[in-house]
């Protein structure tokens, strides 16, 4: 019975590690398509190996000492009042402690390094696509190229491509596990991530962060391409002849739907991603119900003198607000205040 | 008049709602009606429910957190189906409106009426008789916060026949929780529920803090205290910081919601990134709340089986301490990919690694505790073993994910729903299963039944491996938490697989129901005439079983830690020889459950905004608070002759057990647990 | 549990006293440690959401400064009067506690209607709590400081009655103890909500 017992344990750890190796071949994490998510993996096998260094003794020694020391073997050595021992405390401080040393360095240099914030170096000029999560959707804004997509996105091959990532509804996150790091998408907020993807081909992209209902269907395909391919993507888009101008027609696109079909504007209104971030800075817009205090906004407005002041102060406000919020035990207030969040003002 | 409140708001259009609440009208109703036909009413109201006794309000928190442990896996198990269906574009049979309030519900039901009522149900059944108490140092708030938390439950549970549960996951993150982006009643359900709950716990917390600072027993210093005990000490220091930033956060959420404030909105200058950071500020230290008095349970398992003082005991105590206060400041790894900067995500990192090295330290000290011992391997014990080997799993993917640039691409995945469950389920719930066989004849006078302990085990533990595994590698596939449905078939074969793991935990719920129902059935056999039925080491095991309900007819001294276990060494002396004293008891109360009754019909009232009924439940709740304030009667004195015929029947149950008998049962019980 | 009861005088053994006057105090403290905290989440709030004022009002457009210190001081006054009657319960003075207990219930009470006057005042202006981020922070900050102080004004009035009818004993000199705890706590959070709030926005 007892050994039984062993095998069926020993069995399950077995399974579990061929599990994961087995479906290393086709899986998103584990087959990444792109410099990020490259990094990411190495980094996650290597934590993975580190802990195995504590985690296979563990579960070894459990199984021993409890066979071993079962009341029922006469053999084994009994010392009731043994409780103490201060090489045994030396080694089980020392080390976890020397294993969370080296990770602690790691994940030091990573957090740095694998940064979502951090541009990409690479001899290929960075491009910028503007994200925002709508009910339940993604638009894409590509503002060098004037055009924009929904559930839908492209860029070539190799080149760093710096995502800014905002929600015209609730809280998102965006996320294309082939290539690495998400992010989240807030409305409101400026945020941020730079990828890169080694290989041409076609990678779901979705939000992870639930958002209501429609959420499950909150999924796009991410085409990687050859630049000439791009070059075909961006003129289908334009021959599309849909505009999509702000307020009037993104308000009808921000309006709740499930299952969005793939959709092109040849046209958007210039300044289209700033316009829906700083909607949220100043309160009102297109949210009815507060129109009585307009008059009291105007005043203040002018007390500001220009307008994009209101937006950049309002902006500021989130950034400080982040700081404030995660300094709740005065301990940690200087190290927050040294390092302000990246999380960028808008406008 | 009725508020929000209209006969459309029942979901009778619903099938799997409305049998729902047919059985448990049929099973509410047959309760009753037992109730009413044994005329046990009056039992149950005046030795239960007005009961100050400590160990009777452990038993029903215990009572409580395996209902709502029903429902709340009947839930698990609806959202395992519904994923093992709704694959490459199948719908499955939960539309997104019910899915997304079950995996709300799940969560909410598992962490808060579940996992905190059974652990707090324990700390209340051990921790006074631990530290050698006759009680709590405020009995009459221990009842209420029952109450509270009992009528918290039942307003979730009204939740699912009037109106609906919140669609917002567990936590209600902001905007989505906002009125305008949730404008139905299922929020607030979970608003209320929350707060009245809350606020029980947080009175308990100052309850049990006070209790064990200030009512341990003659000789039992800090470093004397049971390590159980310890743990709940810290446990009850996270809650009485912790709990009131739930408190307040909720607060801001409701204010938002009734009356248009703007704190978490998307405009207005609301930030949705403050109500992320309140509520994993609360949060995590929450998680810890849970297992730390888990890891009380083992500690004391695992020292009493293997008859053997546990392996480092103030290495114990200081790494629980430290945990305590880590738990503090780590909260920001939940959300990583919010988008501080490097500075901020590493600290908060490897702030959260360094709580893995008091916790290994721990889980070495269980092992050497174990290493030349004389281990018996009895339920309780096989559940520490499987607590071992699956919580350091859990811990290994806790530390994966405590890497910022590792957290880019598993939060939100499945990784974390299997990562979360390695350590609540490997830690909380296996170390709850341990604690409820250990100390069960401590609270009912007899043994559980060791055959179906260990078949439950058996069962949960194999049934975990294979419900969760398949999620750590979907998550390798970019499968998210809380989707209803997914487009690549290539990942149905893995949920199919956890649905099967989810059907084995079923069994070993079943086997729990049994082994109830065995050992209730057996309880003759079964039964703990000496009140120290493991062989023991600490002060719950020196009185009979069930303790009377003075705990301890003289107050016990002590000299060390494991004192009744090195007295046991010593002699046979008992503790509870006469001459005796009259002992000062608190008095049971109607204004636990009556207050609470109107904090019920008032949270009930502010979710369907029915104003006057709101205002009658906070004047009830005001008005029978004062009337226990003005109530002099709350205490009285047992005799010393009734102290001496309680414990005089006790020491004749013990000798008429003549040598025949205690042999036959030894029989019994070595059979059983073969 | 079918046993006798009969009454005891004070002469039980402290030890086993369940509610005994040290441990009601220290809980009671415990408790206090605990509101702090959620004052200490709603000053986090205000913190970060103090600039978020939506093109509505700023703290320096709204506070009045000498109002407020009025109130201060009515408050400060009424903790140095509640002082005077603890000293007076502890020299068995009935019915000067009773007195000190009257005129601090006077003080808080018009700290409360002040403080009802000025949020009356800004609502009155268009600058309710729905206004924005700012106004929602601040008015729950203060407001929830109003609630307790309210509380606190509910508990005197019991006390006062109790005082009547029980007179100095057991049950009530804790409970006189635990409000002077409460009463001064609010105190000491006032000034912060003072310097904090007020001070700190004019300037």
């Amino acid at each position: 019975m007892q050994r039984h017992t062993l095998w069926r344990r020993r069995g399950t750890l077995v399974l579990v590690v061929l599990c994961l190796l087995l479906t290393g071949c086709s899986s998103a994490l584990l087959d990444p398509k792109g410099q990020i998510g490259v990094e990411q993996r190495s980094l996650i096998l290597t934590s993975f190996g580190l802990m195995l260094i504590v985690v296979i003794p563990v579960i070894a020694m459990t199984l021993l000492f409890g066979w071993r020391y079962r009341r029922s073997n006469s053999v084994a050595k009994y010392l009731p009042d043994w409780a103490h021992s201060n090489v045994i405390e030396a080694v089980v401080w020392i080390v976890p402690c020397a294993i969370i040393a080296v990770l602690a360095l790691l994940t030091w240099q990573t957090s740095h390094s694998l940064d979502p914030h951090k541009s990409i170096e690479s001899d290929t000029a960075s491009m910028e696509i503007q994200v925002v999560a709508l009910d339940w959707k993604w638009l894409f804004i590509y503002p060098e190229q004037g055009i924009a997509s929904v559930n839908e996105l492209a860029f070539p091959v190799d080149t760093p491509v710096r995502f800014r990532v905002s929600s015209g509804s609730v809280m998102n996150a965006f996320f294309i596990p082939h290539l690495g790091s998400q992010i989240y998408a807030m409305a409101g907020m400026d945020n941020d991530v730079h990828l890169i993807a080694d290989e041409v081909g076609v990678y779901p992209g979705r939000s992870t962060n639930y958002s209501g209902a429609g959420f499950s269907g909150m999924t796009f395909d991410a085409r990687v391409t050859t630049p000439a391919e791009f070059d075909e993507w961006v003129a289908s888009v334009r021959a599309s002849g849909e505009t999509l101008t702000y307020p009037d027609s993104y308000s009808d696109l921000a309006k709740p739907s499930e299952y969005h079909p793939v959709e092109y504007f040849s046209a958007v209104s210039p300044e289209l991603y700033e316009s829906i971030l700083t909607s949220f800075h100043t309160g009102g817009v297109g949210h009815g119900g507060h129109g009585g205090h307009s008059e009291v906004m105007g005043d203040v407005h002018d007390s500001h003198g220009e307008s994009g002041e209101l937006e950049s102060a309002s902006a500021t406000h989130h950034q400080a607000a982040f700081g404030h919020v995660t300094n709740q035990h005065a301990s940690e207030d200087r190290a927050m205040n040294g390092h302000p969040t990246s999380v960028e003002a808008g406008g | 008049m009725f508020g929000k409140l209209t006969l459309e708001s029942i979901p009778y259009h619903e099938p799997i709602i409305m049998i729902v609440a047919a059985f448990m009208a049929i099973g509410g109703a047959a309760l009753l009606g037992a109730l009413t036909y044994y005329r046990k009413w009056g039992w149950l109201w005046n030795e239960w429910f007005t009961s100050v006794d400590h160990k009777k309000l452990g038993i029903m928190y215990f009572v409580v957190a395996l209902v709502m442990l029903l429902r709340g896996f009947a839930d698990a198990i609806m959202m395992r189906t519904q994923l093992a269906m709704a694959a490459g574009g199948a719908a499955g049979y939960l539309p997104p409106e019910h899915y997304d309030q079950i995996f709300t519900a799940h969560g909410v039901i598992m962490i808060f009426f579940v996992a905190m009522p059974m652990v707090i149900g324990l700390m209340n059944l051990v921790v006074p008789l631990q530290i050698g108490a006759r009680d709590v140092a405020f009995p009459f708030l221990n009842n209420l916060s029952f109450w509270l938390f009992a009528v918290s439950a039942i307003l979730v549970n009204i939740s699912l026949v009037v109106g609906e549960f919140a669609k917002t996951g567990w936590l209600a993150y902001a905007p989505l929780s906002g009125i305008e982006f949730s404008p139905g009643v299922g929020v607030d359900y979970w608003i209320w529920a929350l707060q009245i709950s809350g606020i029980g716990t947080t009175l308990t917390g100052i309850n049990f803090f006070v209790t064990i600072l200030k009512m341990r027993t003659k000789g039992m210093t800090m470093f004397r205290m049971p390590i159980f005990t310890w743990t709940s000490l810290c446990a009850n220091v996270l809650i009485i910081a912790s709990f009131p930033i739930l408190t307040a956060t909720i607060a801001l959420l409701t204010l938002d919601r009734y009356f248009g404030m703007h704190f978490f909105t998307n405009d207005f200058g609301g930030n949705m990134m403050m109500y992320v950071n309140l509520i994993w500020a609360w949060g995590h230290p929450e998680v810890y709340i849970l297992i730390l008095p888990a890891f009380g349970v083992f500690s004391e398992v695992i020292a009493t089986f293997a008859r053997k003082r546990l392996f480092g005991y103030k290495t114990m105590v200081w790494a629980t301490v430290a945990i305590t206060l880590l738990s503090f400041i780590v909260w920001l790894h939940h959300f990583f990919t919010m988008g501080a900067g490097a500075n901020v995500n590493a600290f908060f990192g490897i702030m959260t690694m360094i709580i893995a090295i008091p916790t290994g330290v721990k889980v070495f000290n269980w092992l050497f505790t174990m290493f030349r011992g004389s281990l018996e391997l009895t339920s309780p014990v096989l559940w520490t073993l499987g607590f071992i080997i699956t919580f350091t799993l859990g811990g290994m993917t806790g530390v994966m994910l405590a890497v910022p640039a590792a957290n880019f691409v598993l939060h939100n995945s499945l990784f974390v729903i299997a990562h979360f469950h390695n350590v609540i389920i490997g830690g909380v719930v296996f170390g709850m299963m341990a604690g409820l066989t250990y100390w069960f004849p401590k609270a009912f006078g007899f043994t559980l039944s060791e055959k179906w302990g260990k078949r439950s085990f058996w069962c949960w533990f194999i049934g975990f491996y294979v419900a969760f595994m398949p999620l750590y590698v979907l998550s390798f596939f970019g499968a998210v938490r809380r989707m209803q449905s997914y487009s690549n078939p290539e990942w149905q074969p893995w949920m199919i697989l956890a649905w099967v793991g989810a059907v084995i935990i079923m069994l070993g719920i079943a086997c729990t129901i049994i082994q109830f129902w065995v050992s209730i059935r057996d309880r003759k056999q079964n039964a703990d005439v000496t009140g120290d039925p493991w062989d023991g080491r600490t002060l719950e095991w020196s009185t009979s079983s069930p303790a009377p309900f003075y705990n301890f007819a003289r107050l016990p001294e002590v000299g060390d830690i494991d004192s009744f276990w090195s007295q046991k060494q010593r002699s046979n002396e008992q503790l509870s020889e006469a001459p005796y004293t009259d002992i000062h008891m608190p008095r049971n109360t109607v204004a636990g459950p009556v207050i609470s009754l109107f904090a019920l019909v008032l949270g009930f009232a502010l979710v369907w905004h029915i104003w006057w009924l709101a205002a009658v439940g906070a004047l009830g709740v005001i008005v029978s608070f004062l009337a226990r304030v003005f109530n002099d009667d709350i205490d009285y004195y047992v005799p010393a002759a009734e102290v001496a015929r309680i414990e005089r029947e006790h020491q004749q149950r013990k000798t008429t057990l003549t040598a025949d008998d205690t042999e036959r049962q030894q029989q019994d019980y070595v059979e059983a647990r073969a | 549990m079918a046993t006798n009861t009969l009454h005891h005088g004070a002469t039980a053994d402290a030890h086993e006293h369940h509610d005994a006057s040290g441990t009601k105090v220290f809980g009671f403290w415990v408790y206090l440690m605990s509101d702090l905290v959620i004052f200490g989440s709603l000053f986090a709030t205000y913190a970060v959401l103090m600039k978020g004022t939506a093109g509505g009002p700023t703290a320096a457009d709204i506070f009045e400064l000498p109002f407020v210190l009025v109130e201060t001081f009515l408050l400060l006054v009424s903790s140095f009067t509640f002082g005077m009657g603890v000293l007076a319960m502890n020299a068995d003075r009935i019915n000067q506690v009773k007195a000190w207990l009257a005129i601090t219930f006077v003080l808080g009470a018009a700290f409360v209607g002040m403080e009802i006057y000025e949020f009356q005042h800004l609502i009155h202006q268009g600058y309710g709590p729905d206004r924005s981020a700012f106004l929602s922070s601040f008015f729950t900050l203060v407001g929830t400081h109003g609630l307790h102080v309210t509380f606190g004004l509910i508990w005197i009035l019991v006390m006062l009655v109790q005082l009547s009818t029980k007179g100095l004993n057991d049950m009530t000199r804790p409970r006189i103890l635990c409000l002077s705890l409460f009463w001064h706590f609010l105190d000491i959070v006032w000034i912060c909500v003072f310097s904090f709030v007020y001070l700190m926005g004019v300037l």
